[in-house]
């Protein structure tokens, strides 16, 4: 009788990633949910419990932050999906369109963005947008519609939208791309079977094409779901970290720098900090759920 | 043979190495200066270098607005300097709270600071200082001494003619009356509602009957300056509430602003940028004749990492700094920063001159926001500055936003409830 053999070479070839994995993810991760259920009294870490979460939550003060944050991270995801992702489906089938010329070179400027730090995107759009100095002014003046024109990043109407719209097209190559590789990937039969009946141009996209590139579509959503509800770089890059005009841009990125890390006088809260954090993972964690066994599965695969 | 001299050659190399860093220690500065950066590389440092051989000096500055935060990761994870510059109040109290910043006391340098000075940088009892003071801040507000004479307008004393010499540039039209944008939102506070506040309050009285609970942020005196910031809105440039720090500074330095409501911080950076005659006037009073307050702000201290390995070395500068010497150093390489030293020091600079000229002329105090009443949340600091922006831009009228800052206040600090 021969005993099971355990199989080392599992172990082994695992490790490394597991253990890189866990050092710099989930080790992180979950200190940061342990530190939630702590507070700091004179210089000394006592365990509170869930005491954080019912300051973030219930406290005037933190929880009108906290929902004006979320909200606001809602309508930044909203634009997102409503502008960047429809635009990167037509960018993607306009591209993929066999008889347009320089498609790689219109691909590469519109990717191009993506590759720029949030820095300098953030740095480059207050200067185009400012009414001292930018371009937008000047342009709006040439083409004779200089009263449309308003500060748009000082308004608290505008700000979060203007922003939004600056990350879109920063990002819209993304989607773009996956698109892009996806319609490339279907074949050239099913086309042609479908021109065989009659389906030709603008129906083909509709009725071929975009139900089987509708899982892309899905993976894209998440991804932008996941991306705007960790987003904070834009928003610091270009308002700082009181995300004004009057906290109308903040987002919970930035109302977790403030809150962890503290701002000019306000000192740093790591234990409120990690309970905004938390609700943070919450959040994505549920979202990302709903898509996984609400929606993926539902969606209908075709063989290709 | 070979492996030998190899081994001699690696010995000797180790032991130069080490002599080397016998002879001189390094220790480093934390800063959020980054504008100073080339003074403190040209003047300040060679000077202590020169008469303290074998201490090197080394002066890391990092972004204003990030450097608190910067500062007590560092501190946390053990990678700070030697040398902290020290925040004024609550932020640097709680770093030596926190066993991150030593006492000072037993250095013979404190003596040569007033009370007042060391106040920024003490316990609340007084019963330990952890800072060396450097400089305090005062504001103001710098003009276009040419577009003055252009426009033949007179300096303003009071409010009623600061306000007929914004209509007058207005009315004029080819310069900005005022340079100021609320995009950053920090300007309209420090620049604008500690500017002018100090001569509603009182300064000091006020101040200290806040702090005490005597008096409340819907009192007159603390909600007419909202109604004063209010007024500044129609003599701000087209656009302003998009417009940052920098491009304020840079629309008064290329001459197309008039007034600039400032900090006297902004001197060295204005002297290098402008090529016209600036002036200075003080925070105009509401009749002839009545007390001026000015905010003179206890603003730059330095203090010792606690966990620095080179204490000596470091108590060697901080006692430099200490020193007339340094004061004198200090206050003419950054005009606009005046030291605090109890021995005055004779300033070069003209402008920096005219503005220290007012401590002998109106009663000082420091931003009101600052001692005790920014320790809770909600942040009395950072509301102030979306308090100031809203009521420039007429967002909330001035009684709606003393309510507000009043009902913070009160949230969590004993003296108001």
């Amino acid at each position: 009788m021969q005993r099971a053999r355990i199989r080392w070479h599992i172990a082994v070839f695992l490790a490394p990633a597991v253990l890189v994995y866990t050092a710099i993810m989930i080790f992180p991760l979950f200190n940061t949910l342990r530190l939630a259920l702590y507070s700091e009294v004179d210089q000394t870490r006592i365990f509170v419990g869930l005491d954080n979460f019912r300051t973030l939550f219930f406290d005037p003060i933190w929880s009108e932050q906290f929902w004006n944050a979320l909200g606001n991270n809602f309508w930044f995801f909203i634009v997102h999906m409503l502008v960047q992702n429809p635009i990167g489906v037509a960018l993607a089938a306009i591209l993929s369109h066999p008889r347009l010329r320089f498609a790689a070179l219109y691909r590469s400027a519109i990717f191009i963005p993506t590759i720029l730090s949030f820095v300098i995107v953030g740095f480059a759009w207050k200067l185009i947008l400012s009414p001292i100095w930018g371009i937008a002014p000047s342009m709006l003046e040439f083409i004779g519609l200089k009263s449309l024109f308003q500060p748009w990043l000082g308004k608290e109407e505008y700000a979060l939208t203007t922003l939004a719209l600056i990350s879109v097209w920063q990002f819209v190559g993304i989607p773009m791309m996956l698109i892009y590789a996806a319609l490339l990937s279907i074949p050239e039969e099913i086309l042609e079977a479908g021109e065989v009946d009659g389906i030709t141009g603008i129906s083909a996209f509709w009725k071929i094409k975009l139900p089987l590139i509708l899982p892309s579509i899905g993976i894209i959503s998440i991804l932008t779901f996941v991306g705007n509800f960790n987003a904070f770089d834009l928003i610091y890059a270009s308002q700082g970290a009181l995300a004004g005009p009057d906290f109308s841009t903040d987002i919970l990125g930035t109302f977790l720098y403030r809150t962890f890390f503290g701002f000019q006088l306000q000192l740093g809260d790591p234990h409120m900090g990690s309970a905004i954090a938390s609700g943070m993972f919450a959040i994505i964690l549920i979202g990302v759920c709903i898509y996984l066994f609400g929606i993926q599965t539902r969606m209908r695969r075709y063989q290709m | 043979m070979k492996r030998n001299f190899l081994k001699l050659a690696l010995l000797s190399t180790a032991l130069t190495a080490t002599s080397a860093m016998a002879e001189d220690v390094t220790i480093t500065i934390e800063s959020w200066r980054n504008d100073d950066l080339v003074l403190w590389q040209e003047q300040i440092i060679p000077a202590f270098e020169a008469k303290h051989p074998g201490i090197k000096v080394n002066f890391t500055p990092s972004a204003p607005a990030e450097y608190n935060a910067v500062l007590n990761s560092k501190l946390d994870a053990g990678s700070a300097g030697d040398l902290i510059t020290c925040r004024p109040f609550d932020a640097s109290l709680a770093l030596y709270e926190a066993g991150h910043l030593s006492g000072l006391d037993d250095m013979e340098a404190m003596n040569n600071f007033s009370d007042v000075a060391k106040s920024a940088w003490q316990t609340d009892d007084g019963a330990v200082s952890f800072c060396v003071p450097m400089a305090s801040v005062i504001h103001g507000f710098i003009y276009n001494k040419d577009a003055f004479a252009e426009l033949g307008v007179e300096v303003p004393t009071t409010e009623a003619e600061f306000f007929a010499v914004l209509d007058k540039f207005k009315e004029d039209g080819s310069y900005i009356p005022m340079a100021m944008g609320t995009n950053d939102q920090w300007e309209a506070a420090t620049m604008g509602y500690n500017n002018i506040g100090p001569n509603y309050w009182k300064g000091e009285e006020g101040r200290l009957a806040l702090i005490a609970g005597e008096q409340k942020l819907t009192d007159p005196q603390w909600v007419a300056p909202y109604a004063t910031l209010a007024k500044w809105a129609d003599y701000l440039g087209d656009g302003y509430e998009a417009q940052t720090y920098p491009d304020s500074q840079n629309l008064f330095t290329l001459g197309r602003a008039a007034i600039y409501p400032a900090g006297s911080w902004e001197i060295s950076g204005f002297n290098s940028q402008a090529d016209f005659e600036m002036g200075a006037f003080k925070p105009p009073v509401q009749n002839a004749g009545d007390t001026c307050y000015i905010s003179d702000h206890t603003d730059i201290g330095i203090g010792m990492n606690a966990a620095t390995e080179n204490p000596e070395a470091a108590k060697t500068f901080l006692a430099w700094v200490g020193s007339p010497e340094f004061a004198s150093i200090f206050g003419n390489a950054l005009p606009g920063f005046f030291p605090l030293s109890s021995e005055p020091v004779e300033l070069a600079d003209p402008l920096a001159k005219e503005i220290v000229g007012w401590r002998g002329e109106c009663e000082s105090t420091i931003r009101s926001t600052y001692q005790i009443l920014s320790r809770g949340t909600p942040n009395l600091e950072n509301e102030t500055w979306g308090a100031s922006v809203a009521a420039i831009k007429g967002a909330s009228s001035p009684e709606d936003l003393g309510a507000e800052l009043q009902d913070g206040l009160a949230s969590w600090y004993a003296p108001h409830q």
